[in-house]
């Protein structure tokens, strides 16, 4: 018989793990969170929060750039999906830093179809991953509420 | 000097780092890299600032600053304005600064990069992103006084560029490849990267 902790234990492990295996997360992750503790408990969100505001602000830049037709900034594009891709590599954001790489590529061909194209699956990247990752920090809630501890999981 | 003095203070001595990085995300991480690592730090967003707060920008400020002796500079390269070679030549070229150690972050992984920054003198070349392994080796390698050691620590910096070419790096070739430089490498191991190899010939 299970007991709710134990549940709730089980549904974030399984729920970790499938995030790291349908590549959304990779081993930097998992490194952030070695950086958190009782004196940091909150690291991870913190960092994921800033990583998240900085997709916003950067795409929001990129976007805008794009849309001076017939005189795009590729360079600021490029600049911008240089520091996105930084950050999301920092961040252990598999996924998001995998399109990066193609939009850096887009870019330093000055191919404005797969530009527009890369940059909106990167917008729905991160937004899909920072609904995933607030998933999982609820259940982490969860468990706390509940008495229990979160648990360890090895990827 | 320094380093000599904090490993023969009798309490456990700390090492002060500046931390330099225009993003953000990265300046958090590495923050709580070095503070997880018993380092004080102090982050700053560019070159320029470094340069304020090392109290090389010319401006004859606050001798408060002094006081915070730092230890170790840590530095992304690609950062608008001042570089982080820019930062490093910066620092080597004045004589209050350049005995402190200046480790170069980059998130990519191009060679002739590499061997530019370690022979203006860089301590390190680290690849990014940084892990807790990299600023505990870090560590160990300034706690000993750099130098010393660099022939037996170095050796553990090809697992890192090495591991790095298999997980991200799209396009470059092996690291540990020979080099297209004209450096006689053939008295040194294989396993020492060419970035190395140059780093040991030119401190001689």
């Amino acid at each position: 018989m299970d007991t709710l902790i134990a549940q709730l234990q089980r549904q974030f492990r399984d729920y970790t793990i499938s995030l790291y295996h349908q590549g959304f997360l990779d081993d930097q992750f998992t490194e952030l969170k070695k950086l958190q503790d009782e004196c940091s408990p909150d690291f991870v969100a913190e960092v994921v929060t800033l990583f998240f505001e900085d997709c916003e602000k950067l795409i929001s830049n990129m976007a805008r750039a794009l849309d001076q037709a017939g005189n795009v900034d590729f360079k600021l594009v490029g600049s911008s999906v240089h520091q996105l891709k930084g950050s999301s590599s920092s961040v252990g954001a598999k996924r998001v830093k995998g399109l990066c790489i193609t939009l850096k590529e887009c870019c330093d061909s000055q191919n404005y179809e797969g530009c527009v194209r890369c940059l909106q699956q990167v917008d729905i990247e991160y937004k899909t991953l920072k609904a995933k990752l607030q998933d999982l920090f609820n259940l982490e809630q969860q468990i706390v509420q509940a008495g229990g501890r979160i648990p360890q999981v090895d990827i | 000097m320094a380093l000599r003095d904090l490993s023969s203070s009798s309490s456990s001595p700390e090492l002060h780092v500046l931390a330099v990085d225009d993003s953000f995300v990265d300046r958090k991480v590495l923050e709580r890299l070095l503070k997880i690592s018993a380092c004080k730090v102090t982050t700053v967003e560019s070159g320029t600032r470094a340069l304020q707060y090392l109290g090389l920008d010319g401006d004859n400020g606050s001798s408060g600053l002094k006081d915070l002796k730092v230890n170790l500079i840590v530095t992304d390269y690609s950062m608008p304005g001042l570089t982080g070679y820019e930062l490093l030549k910066k620092i080597k070229e004045s004589s209050a600064l350049r005995e402190i150690p200046v480790v170069i972050m980059s998130s990519e992984n191009i060679q002739p990069r590499i061997e530019q920054c370690m022979i203006e003198g860089a301590e390190e070349f680290l690849l990014k992103p940084v892990k807790l392994a990299d600023v505990k080796r870090l560590k160990e390698l300034i706690m000993r006084g750099g130098e010393a050691e660099e022939g037996k620590t170095k050796k553990l910096s090809p697992k890192r560029i090495l591991q790095n070419d298999i997980d991200s790096s799209p396009s470059s070739s092996s690291s540990t490849s020979s080099s297209s430089s004209s450096h006689d490498v053939s008295s040194l191991d294989d396993d020492t990267p060419s970035s190395k190899r140059i780093k040991l010939e030119s401190r001689g």
